[in-house]
């Protein structure tokens, strides 16, 4: 019995030590510009991220909207999204009545490994992305390419098949280097995880699943950054990547909006809220008789309470939309905004023939007003949208079946049924509207889901891409956007703000307006090689 | 016992083939489209003509009988192709991982049959004690908790509102080398939700069958001659008690792999277990081959150990007759 006892306390106490050195070794370092090593300095960042990248590898697609953080594109994009030179002096000269773009090269700049970054290594880039046996799901996005050349060690001239205007911010793309990916697969070579660029940060390591860390690189054309050390841990749970800020494990996070509220009083750190070119809408397919009416598709858009969808499904982490533009981009139109108005949209209803129903549902010519409107399921902010909008469809009389089914299931329904998708490219106007709207595009892929098919529309786009004067594209977009007031093949609903919350020992951060996408390249640390410590 | 291994070897080879063929039958027959699943998000904005001819370079439209003999006949030879999802050699993507996929499984069994004979005994030498009772209504309970929500749960506890264990990650998330230390504290908490996943079943089984043993004649003749309660308890109850538990080692294995699966992805450890998750969404038919045969692996070499450890644990047992 004695010595049950005594093997029971050893127990205890050494249960006791082991506890008490873990906690020594993980408890984080309290206390802000605590110096430099320690997780409290401003000298190094972790930031919890909700997926990480599938590759690391620009001709695959890393990196291709830029802040990449390991590479540096032709161009760049500032806070307001404005384009600037990066790895080009300036920016493009433009010749041949816009056919020809000719970047000219910085001078000096050398990869991360020493290797000096040469024309050749831009082309070699743009040559691999454009081969068809390149797994690049964004290749099309450089459709307008001809033909890219060199012209000496510091000149690159892009030939394009059609003047486009929105060329140069496709340049945007990052530079990888020749000499090490020239020999392998970029399919499967070791680039993907490997990866060697002219950026401000190297890659130290990746923990596939768990984290990848990133330090300065001493030699950045543009400057050494402040933040010598970057972690981007991945957790794929928002309360658990919450729970890990909460604990000082991480510096910052991506958040919801109701986790992102519970920091809100947090002395030690700052809520930023990004706005976005993410947008929520329902497709409305032309070849439905219910959807494909221009009087239900208008009244649709004047049921809808956008506001109280902003406030209600996003806590107040939103805009309303009233396009696929949002309202901070140059290119909106303003007076494109229509608050709810249900009254204008039973009338609208009542003079195109749609009678009600003793159910209170309307119909024409025996067709019932009556639609199907698909969400992913597994997304609750998607759910919340559909609901609410068969919510206010109802009360104009549309009856709108809401269902949750996974993408397999949705993809071939397309056609005839509504789904609650989601978009938003940031850069140019183009980039967005260009696939979503065009009717040579319809049904593509995912290219306008909802079968768009309104001429006025695809002039207006074919205008926008191919004119070079501002004026008259600013005028093409304009038109745009009033003609989707008239024929809204899509019921714009919402543009979601992305919540990010972050230690306060940096100053000045700012964020961009964001793609859909948002992770790595988005939020406070879209430039954290910019970023300087708090005095 | 060499016999037996040769022979369990022989076993595997048709075992492996139908499995890994299984899987690709299997994995044809899914709904999900290695396509989508290879472009991830960016299939939601592709065009058509990008999504044919990702269709054409990932070869997803050959027959998955042709699929499973090319990758058959290369994985013999050592190579184990190209994981579509990961972009990188499969050989590559699993040795980066196993070994952390091993460790958190080793040491999870390790710990979940040890302190599971341990408490098994104790509920046992006492049935219907205080002690007892507790063991027993905390094995049930545990039986039936999700293992994530042990997780998350965990976490929420020792790291939230403790403060005294790491959330996740191998290693101290803002940490750039992998030492010991670190990758010992940050196993606590994962390999401690997988143990306690994994120890009712050895709690239960212990505790049944070294019970069992104390009601039988061998174990009353040994307190008749006057043996110590302690050697009655370990040297002769234990000792008949623990074979149902070799044979249950055997079946747990591939719940404690289904089990990584969970934790690996709630506390972002950088194992195996999360990659077949993602190659089995993606059709990635190498890795997904790969991983799959591992598991089949492990499952096997489970079984066999309990079976050596069976015939050396019970003399009336001769393992020239398994």
């Amino acid at each position: 019995m004695t010595t049950r006892r005594i093997r029971r306390t050893t127990g205890a106490a050494t249960t006791a030590v082991a506890i008490a050195v873990v906690a020594a070794c993980s408890a984080p370092t309290g206390g802000t510009d605590a110096g430099a090593g320690g997780g409290g300095s401003a000298e190094s960042v972790v930031i919890g991220v909700p997926s990480e990248p599938d590759t690391l590898s620009p001709l695959l697609g890393y990196g291709k909207d830029g802040n990449s953080k390991i590479f540096d594109g032709l161009l760049a994009r500032d806070a307001d999204l404005r384009l600037k030179p990066a790895l080009a002096k300036a920016l493009p000269e433009i010749g041949d009545d816009g056919r020809t773009y000719t970047y000219t090269l910085r001078s000096g700049v050398t990869f991360s490994d020493g290797e000096p970054l040469t024309a050749e290594d831009v082309v070699h880039t743009y040559e691999t992305v454009l081969d068809d046996k390149t797994n690049n799901t964004a290749k099309s996005e450089l459709d307008a390419v001809e033909k890219v050349r060199a012209d000496g060690d510091d000149k690159v001239v892009f030939t394009l098949k059609y003047p486009y205007a929105a060329f140069a911010a496709r340049t945007v793309l990052p530079i990888v280097p020749e000499h090490l990916t020239a020999g392998q697969d970029p399919n499967t070579g070791s680039f993907n995880t490997e990866p060697v660029g002219t950026g401000p940060y190297v890659l130290t390591g990746w923990s596939k699943g768990e984290k990848l860390t990133f330090k300065a690189n001493p030699d950045y054309w543009d400057g050494a950054p402040k933040v010598k050390k970057l972690t981007m841990a991945v957790i794929a749970d928002d309360d658990v990547r919450a729970t890990r800020l909460r604990s000082g494990d991480l510096d910052g996070a991506t958040l919801p909006p109701n986790l992102a509220a519970t920091f809100k009083n947090d002395d030690g750190r700052t809520t930023y809220q990004a706005t976005t070119y993410d947008f929520r809408a329902v497709t409305l397919p032309t070849a439905n008789k219910v959807t494909g009416d221009t009087a239900v598709r208008r009244a649709l858009d004047l049921a809808v309470d956008r506001r109280a969808m902003v406030d209600k499904i996003l806590d107040g982490a939103g805009r309303p939309a009233y396009g696929p533009l949002p309202l901070d981009d140059p290119w909106y139109t303003k007076d494109v905004e229509r608050p709810q108005n249900l009254a204008e949209a039973q009338k609208i209803l009542d003079r195109d023939g749609w009678k009600a129903g003793k159910d209170g549902v309307r119909a024409k010519d025996g067709v019932r007003a009556a639609f199907t409107l698909y969400y992913p399921s597994g997304d609750k902010v998607r759910q919340d949208h559909a609901l609410a909008y068969a919510s206010d469809a109802k009360k104009a009389g549309i009856d709108v079946k809401v269902e949750g089914a996974t993408w397999e299931v949705i993809e071939p329904r397309m056609g005839e049924d509504a789904v609650l998708a989601g978009f938003g490219s940031t850069g140019d106007p183009d980039f967005g509207l260009y696939t979503l709207l065009h009717s040579s595009l319809a049904g593509d892929g995912f290219n306008n889901m909802a079968r768009y098919d309104n001429p006025a529309v695809d002039k207006a786009l074919d205008t926008g891409r191919r004119s070079q004067d501002p004026e008259d594209r600013k005028a093409a977009y304009d038109d745009l956007q009033r003609e989707l007031v008239k024929n809204p093949g899509y019921t714009f609903l919402t543009h979601i703000d992305h919540l990010y919350v972050l230690a306060d020992r940096w100053e000045g951060l700012t964020t961009q307006v964001e793609p859909h996408e948002h992770g790595f390249a988005s939020g406070p640390w879209w430039n954290a090689e910019d970023w300087q410590p708090k005095k | 016992m060499a016999r037996l291994v040769a022979r369990r070897a022989l076993l595997a080879v048709p075992v492996l083939l139908v499995v890994t063929f299984g899987v690709f039958a299997i994995a044809a027959a899914s709904p999900f489209d290695p396509v989508k699943a290879y472009a991830g998000t960016a299939a939601l904005g592709a065009d058509q003509e990008t999504l044919d001819r990702l269709r054409d370079n990932l070869g997803v439209d050959r027959p998955f009988a042709v699929q499973w003999w090319e990758w058959l006949t290369s994985a013999v030879t050592g190579d184990l192709g190209q994981s579509s999802v990961l972009r990188q050699p499969v050989a590559d993507a699993i040795g980066e991982r196993i070994m952390w996929s091993t460790l958190l499984c080793a040491v999870a069994f390790a710990v979940a049959v040890l302190l599971g004979t341990l408490l098994g005994v104790l509920a046992a030498r006492r049935p219907g004690s205080l002690l007892d009772r507790t063991v027993t209504s905390l094995s049930y309970s545990l039986e039936a908790a999700p293992v994530f929500w042990l997780a998350l749960l965990a976490v929420w506890l020792f790291a939230l509102q403790l403060d005294v264990l790491p959330a996740g990650g191998l290693t101290d998330t803002g940490s750039e080398h992998v030492t010991a230390g670190q990758v010992t504290g940050h196993l606590i908490l994962p390999a401690g939700v997988l143990a306690v996943s994994q120890l009712p079943w050895f709690t239960l089984y212990v505790r049944q069958g070294v019970g069992d043993a104390l009601a039988e004649d061998p174990v009353r003749g040994a307190r008749a001659r006057g043996l110590g309660e302690r050697t009655v308890l370990l040297g002769h109850a234990l000792r008949s008690g623990l074979l149902p538990v070799l044979t249950l080692i055997g079946s747990r294995v591939p719940e404690l792999i289904t089990g990584a699966l969970l934790v690996e992805t709630v506390f972002s450890w950088p194992g195996i277990a999360a990659a077949t998750v993602e190659a089995a969404t993606a059709v990635d038919f190498p890795l997904l081959a790969a991983l799959t045969t591992l598991a089949t692996a492990a499952v096997l070499a489970g079984n066999l150990l309990a079976d050596l450890l069976y015939g050396l644990t019970d003399p009336r047992v001769k393992l020239s007759e398994m």
